[in-house]
């Protein structure tokens, strides 16, 4: 499940939502990850683009992996503004054993931060500015100029 | 003629080209100053997909999209 909301989550039901869509489903383990935005560096909030067609095709590789291992991820994400202390992404995994899921949390948040077509931008003075610094390159980016 | 859309804080309007391959949408986007760092720190797709290979033939109607560095979360 990818779910997509226009500005801030509501973390509190979403989480409680999952809990109970997944509570008959028998696994023993429930891990979320939760970002919240901070203050720093004079930012009012963060600003986010998204590239949908191709965060579902991530999204559903991902739920095959995890299936492959019993378990089962969701997340959920927000488009355009997010102040500072309010949240703008949370990831999950369900599993029948801890294990499984405190190990493919890791890997699944990490992997989104380098591969989910999602840009960041700061918002400072009510403008976007794009966060350049602290972002990825995509596996195999530079094609088009010849730098690997 | 494909398709040449530009991602997240490129801020370019989408171009259309006759290109036969990736190599030839290198060559045409390359001859734009503006893009040159986005070309060199930017993801390929083509019809949704990430490549990685210029060899790719093109068809018409295809649409090749430029992935700049990302930051979910």
């Amino acid at each position: 499940m990818l779910e997509l909301y226009k500005g801030a989550l509501d973390v509190p039901v979403i989480l409680k939502r999952w809990y109970e869509e997944e509570a008959p489903n028998n696994y023993g383990a429930y891990i979320p990850f939760v970002g919240t935005v901070r203050a720093e560096d004079g930012i009012e909030g963060l600003s986010f683009d998204i590239y949908e067609p191709i965060l579902q095709s991530w999204f559903r590789a991902w739920e095959q992996k995890a299936n492959d291992k019993g378990a089962k991820v969701v997340m959920a994400h927000s488009i355009g503004d997010v102040m500072v202390h309010e949240s703008s992404y949370i990831a999950a995994v369900f599993s029948p054993k801890r294990r499984v899921a405190l190990e493919l949390i890791d890997e699944y948040v990490e992997d989104f931060k380098a591969s989910a077509p999602i840009w960041k931008y700061d918002i400072i003075d009510n403008k976007r500015i794009y966060a350049k610094e602290r972002s990825t390159q995509i596996k195999g980016s530079g094609l088009l100029g010849g730098i690997q | 003629m494909v398709r040449v859309e530009f991602l997240g804080p490129i801020q370019k309007e989408p171009l259309n080209i006759e290109a036969n391959t990736l190599s030839d949408v290198a060559k045409i986007l390359s001859q734009d100053e503006e893009l040159k760092e986005w070309i060199a720190t930017s993801a390929v797709a083509v019809n949704d997909m990430l490549v990685s290979s210029l060899d790719i033939p093109l068809k018409d109607g295809d649409k090749i999209s430029l992935l700049p560095p990302v930051c979910g979360g």
